[in-house]
């Protein structure tokens, strides 16, 4: 076999290979038991020893979407045979389904306010870095360190000013608001990271648009955004699984209109037993929409798209 | 096509001078190139004509009009700039139609279409259309680099070494190629360059800078025959001009210090004898290194010459420039 620097060593990628399956387990198997148990039983939700093999059933994900009441056996059979499948589902237990649970709200909520806050702070961001990048700006460097600097405390430390202001306002529990705090909070990561990506493209191609006959706002459209697409991207997932996953703030500012799934999920718990499968069922769903955003945006995480395309 | 006019361009960049009181006229249809070292200030002197960057003093004119507060976009010019930077993001076609889809142009489909072929043809690239811009090789993204000014029809011509990193060959076909599109279009061009035979073969007039001024300027045989400076000398010739001690050989005018012989000064066969170090063949000439009382000189010699190292040639200077002390020339 030859023998080459940079080329790993059967042996090395083997060792490589290992530490990668291992590492894919260690962090893959709490995930796969949160669906697993989505599609337990609840007794076999909480079957000791664990079970790993079960037959599966939709009760989690029946319940997660439901609201349900129990009545006497005398009123069930009264009611006749059940119209659908989920009917019968909840029939079991002697229970008849009321109406839709609150979790479709909550997961719109979640829809809108993350996506909406990751949309605003990757395009405040953009623009905040395409300026700290290109042009002359005052205090550059003190203002960069100021907008880093907001992310030096745990955002959670400044809860208690942030709920009496938004009170206020009128903000708590509108997804306004909690659009404008994620993007608050996010804002300086996008600032940062897309700085970076923005510096890395040279400014030969603005000037090269200018001198096509664009003005600088079409330069900047028509070249540097393309360019920037792979840090844009990024930074886009990055925002999004901020606002998607966080839990303190949405417990405190929201109650109804505008709460997001994540402080709602825990409290299916409350109702009516600890409904595991529907937890884990709303967990799994949960994850579905980071999932697909990030396998879309996948390709544009791959760097080196202008790799040679200016001599340096 | 357009005259273009620096008036009186300073610029500096923080404590650096690199434009001071530059005033030149460009021509309609002219090919000037600027001549000087690295830092000398054609770049700025093309970023000045082009709008990239502003004059901190003096204004430019194109075609008799002020550009004063005019974007790049305004003053339609098209530039090659000395790094390819072709948009990675497109194709070579797309790169070669983004001039011509601007707002300032908005061609017609049909038109545009016609313009990338024909300029696709004339550079040998019309193969390679569809290709991604990185995905070509060095030269060829060059070329769509001047491609891409070709299909338009500006009022100048900013060309910032543009064959510099071409191969041998190819850098002689596109010499040719350009100076002939030059030509039949009446362009006015503003070249900036290195390489000697682009500036003696494509100008017709050429610019010499020195550290931000514009030292000499004028057709490029007036240049190299009638320099106003060691300096202005010393940028055209190859092998470069030899600078000797004024009276090496014999009685020079009285505030000379430097002789200054191009190789077709140098006579050779009569005056004193010099020594042989060196004989380099290069097919059509001959180069001979020479000591001539202890000092070193290059000179040309026929491409069958048989002489050899450590033979003595005796040369004469022929009608040599002189210098004085400041570099300027007095004879």
């Amino acid at each position: 076999m030859s023998f080459s620097i940079t080329d790993p060593s059967r042996r090395q990628k083997w060792i490589a290979g290992i530490l990668v399956v291992t590492y894919a387990i260690v962090t893959l198997l709490p995930l796969v038991w949160i669906i697993a148990t989505g599609f337990k039983t609840p007794p076999d939700s909480i079957a000791y020893p664990p079970k790993v093999f079960f037959s599966p059933s939709l009760e989690g994900y029946v319940n997660l979407f439901t609201s349900r009441s129990r009545v006497t056996p005398e009123d069930l059979a009264a009611l006749g045979p059940p119209a659908t499948w989920y009917d019968a589902i909840v029939r079991q237990y002697d229970m008849v389904i009321t109406g839709p649970s609150r979790y479709g709200e909550r997961f719109l909520n979640s829809v809108i306010i993350g996506f909406g806050s990751t949309f605003l702070s990757v395009f405040l961001g953009t623009i905040a870095a395409y300026a700290f990048s290109r042009f002359k700006v005052p205090l550059k460097d003190d203002l960069l360190f100021f907008i880093l600097s907001t992310r030096m405390m745990p955002p959670i430390a400044v809860a208690i000013p942030i709920f009496l202001m938004y009170r206020q306002l009128g903000l708590n529990d509108t997804h306004l608001g909690m659009i404008l705090l994620y993007t608050a909070v996010n804002l300086s990561l996008s600032v940062w990271l897309l700085k970076g990506f923005i510096d890395e493209i040279p400014i030969e191609y603005e000037e090269a648009a200018l001198i096509d006959g664009y003005t600088r706002f079409q330069a900047f459209y028509k070249v540097v955004l393309p360019q920037a697409a792979t840090g844009i991207a990024s930074t886009a997932i990055f925002c999004l699984i901020f606002a998607w996953n966080e839990y303190a703030f949405a417990v405190l500012l929201t109650s109804g209109d505008a709460q997001t799934a994540p402080p709602f999920i825990p409290t299916i718990i409350g109702t009516g037993g600890k409904d595991w499968p529907a937890v884990a069922a709303g967990a799994t769903l949960f994850l579905v929409p980071i999932m697909v955003f990030t396998i879309l945006l996948r390709k544009h995480l791959l760097r080196g798209i202008t790799f040679g395309a200016v001599r340096k | 096509m357009a005259e273009v006019i620096l008036r009186n361009v300073f610029k500096s960049f923080g404590a650096t001078q690199a434009l001071g009181d530059v005033s030149m006229t460009i021509p309609d249809g002219a090919f000037v190139v600027l001549l000087g070292p690295t830092g000398a200030g054609k770049t700025t002197m093309l970023r000045m004509v082009s709008g990239l960057d502003r004059p901190d003093k003096g204004d430019v004119f194109i075609g008799g009009a002020s550009m004063q507060g005019l974007t790049p976009a305004q003053r339609n010019v098209a530039m090659v700039f000395q790094q390819y930077s072709l948009y990675p993001h497109l194709t070579v076609r797309e790169n070669m139609e983004f001039p011509l889809k601007s707002p300032l142009l908005r061609t017609k489909p049909a038109e545009i279409v016609r313009k990338v072929a024909e300029v696709a043809e004339i550079l040998q690239i019309s193969h390679k259309l569809d290709n991604k811009a990185t995905a070509l090789s060095g030269g060829e993204m060059q070329r769509v680099s001047i491609g891409r000014a070709l299909v338009r029809n500006p009022a100048v011509y900013l060309m910032d070494e543009p064959l510099s990193s071409l191969d041998a060959k190819l850098r002689a076909d596109l010499r040719v190629e350009l100076k002939n599109i030059q030509a039949n279009l009446g362009a006015t061009f503003l070249y900036v360059t290195h390489d000697q035979i682009e500036a003696m073969t494509m100008a017709t007039h050429v610019g010499v800078l020195d550290r931000g001024r514009l030292v000499q300027f004028g057709p490029p045989r007036e240049i190299y025959e009638n320099p106003v400076s060691l300096y202005a000398a010393s940028r055209l010739g190859q092998p470069r001009i030899n600078i000797l001690p004024a009276d090496l050989f014999g009685p020079a005018p009285a505030t000379a210090t430097h002789i200054g012989l191009r190789p077709e000064q140098i006579r050779q066969g009569e005056g004193q004898e010099a020594v042989v170090k060196r004989v380099e063949h290069l097919g059509d000439q001959t180069r001979l290194h020479l000591t001539f009382k202890s000092h070193d000189l290059i000179t040309v010699t026929s491409a069958h010459t048989d002489l050899q190292r450590d033979d003595i040639v005796k040369i004469t200077p022929h009608r040599p420039f002189y210098f004085d002390a400041a570099g300027t020339r007095i004879a």
